[in-house]
């Protein structure tokens, strides 16, 4: 059966390669539209969050196309994935900008990491920038035919730290252990990028588009 | 923990890998789109596009070659080479380009780094450093920045333009050596070292690489993130995936 899925835009990030990525997986049937339009976001059956930069623009952009109401509503009734900002707005407050309130659909915070870590005697480098190991907390129809452990694709200098640990269900090492994957019912979020994490990140997206909750 | 990076460069001439054209055995490789796939398929973690294209009437097609590869390659990529604008910048991105590389136009206007980054976010600039050694033998060791294929000297010290790269928001510096580049002897790791302790933000190391050892050498003696090697792999010496086990038997931290 035809489904509709909906990549959000609000002008925040360069959305082709979400969008050809979820093309790639979706079923011949499906069609994915990139748009901003609440209407279309509501009536999807699936939507996927993406989002890059910097946490007051992506804010400001979300208000300017009105999409506050259809982001929160749809991250509250079907399935839903947020990618990289699309998992910090969900978030209550962030560090960035000098502090900005977010969606706060999850209790939590976003913070940055900290300057001067170091791992086996090396500096390491903000944003963390590359391939890093998520360990799975549990089972989850999303990481269905994944590794434990395998690598997907970051580049951040923030992360979540949500309220509720019940809502990881995955974690990632740099420098400190952070939350880089979380859930709670037809909600899933990655900080990590899977349209750039090659075989993995396409396997992630197609059990998303197949995510019957 | 965050694996080092492998990343094959691509030189694109006109829509063609330009040193593609020796491999017989392969069917088209001188098909960018094809080789970007054999690429990922070997286990690459990016893909860099270096176009080289001289006819700015050719211009476009690096475009449409990005387009064709960001629709059925999905890891990261970059690309350099004649990008001297802020629309240059929006029109790789939108073709499907994670990151581009600005090289002589920052050298003529630095301001244009901070406007691309502040545009487009620090991720997704790179700003691509050709560095050349100036010092005599004796001497204290010191880069200069050169253009033009490393023909044109600019007086800019390699370690202070890095820096000031960084505070303009470059995301990543793509560092590479002209005295090295082709000469297949190995990266210059006191260049490599110099640069990727003077900034904070990721370093790949480029310009040199002739053998597997070379690489691990750019990460365990030069302190790379990355490293980048052209020739290596177009000629099929090496696949991505040889060059990777050979570096994770040496302890280089890798995606396998």
């Amino acid at each position: 059966m035809s489904k509709i899925i909906a990549v959000i835009d609000y002008g925040m990030g360069n959305l082709r390669s979400v969008s050809k990525a979820v093309e790639h997986v979706a079923q011949p049937a499906d069609r994915v539209y990139v748009t901003d339009d609440p209407a279309l976001i509501l009536s999807a059956d699936r939507v996927v969050f993406p989002g890059q930069g910097a946490a007051r623009d992506c804010m400001a952009a979300i208000s300017d196309h009105h999409l506050n109401q259809a982001v929160l509503e749809a991250a509250r009734n079907k399935p839903f994935l947020g990618i990289c900002m699309g998992l910090q707005v969900l978030m209550g407050f962030s560090e960035e900008n000098g502090g900005t309130r977010l969606l706060g659909l999850l209790e939590g915070e976003v913070r940055r990491f900290p300057s001067g870590m170091e791992h086996a005697g090396q500096r390491l480098k903000i944003p963390q920038m590359g391939w890093n190991q998520v360990h799975q907390a549990g089972d989850h129809p999303l990481w269905r035919g994944i590794p434990d452990a395998t690598r997907f694709y970051f580049v951040h200098s923030y992360f979540v730290v949500p309220k509720d640990r019940d809502l990881m269900v995955g974690t990632t090492e740099y420098g400190v252990s952070f939350t880089s994957a979380i859930s709670r019912d037809n909600l899933f979020a990655t900080q990590f990028h899977p349209e750039k994490s090659a075989a993995a990140g396409l396997k992630l997206l197609e059990n998303f588009v197949r995510w019957e909750i | 923990m965050l694996s080092k990076r492998v990343i094959p460069c691509l030189d694109v001439d006109a829509g063609r890998v330009v040193k593609g054209v020796k491999f017989v055995d392969i069917r088209d490789a001188g098909d960018p789109v094809e080789v970007a796939r054999r690429y990922n398929e070997e286990g690459a973690d990016e893909i860099t596009f270096l176009d080289i294209t001289a006819s700015s009437d050719d211009r476009d097609t690096i475009v449409h070659v990005v387009e064709k590869v960001a629709g059925e390659v999905f890891i990261p990529l970059t690309v350099g080479g004649g990008i001297r604008s802020v629309e240059d910048v929006r029109r790789m991105l939108n073709a499907g380009a994670d990151k581009v590389a600005i090289n002589t136009a920052a050298v003529f206007n630095p301001e244009f780094v901070r406007q691309a980054t502040e545009k487009f976010g620090s991720q997704c600039i790179v700003v691509a450093i050709d560095a050349k050694q100036v010092s005599a033998a004796g001497e204290p060791l010191k880069w200069e920045i050169f253009t033009h294929g490393g023909r044109k000297p600019t007086g800019l010290d390699a370690i202070a333009w890095a820096r000031r790269m960084a505070d303009y928001g470059a995301g990543e510096i793509l560092l590479t050596s002209m005295d090295r580049d082709g000469t297949k002897i190995g990266f210059d790791l006191a260049l490599t070292r110099a640069i990727c302790e003077a900034v904070d933000i990721p370093v790949i190391a480029s310009g040199g690489v002739g053998n597997l050892q070379h690489l691990v050498d750019g990460v365990l003696a030069g302190g790379a993130d990355a490293v980048l090697a052209a020739s290596i792999f177009h000629f099929a010496e090496y696949s991505i995936g040889e060059a990777k086990r050979y570096m994770a038997e040496r302890g280089v931290e890798v995606r396998l």
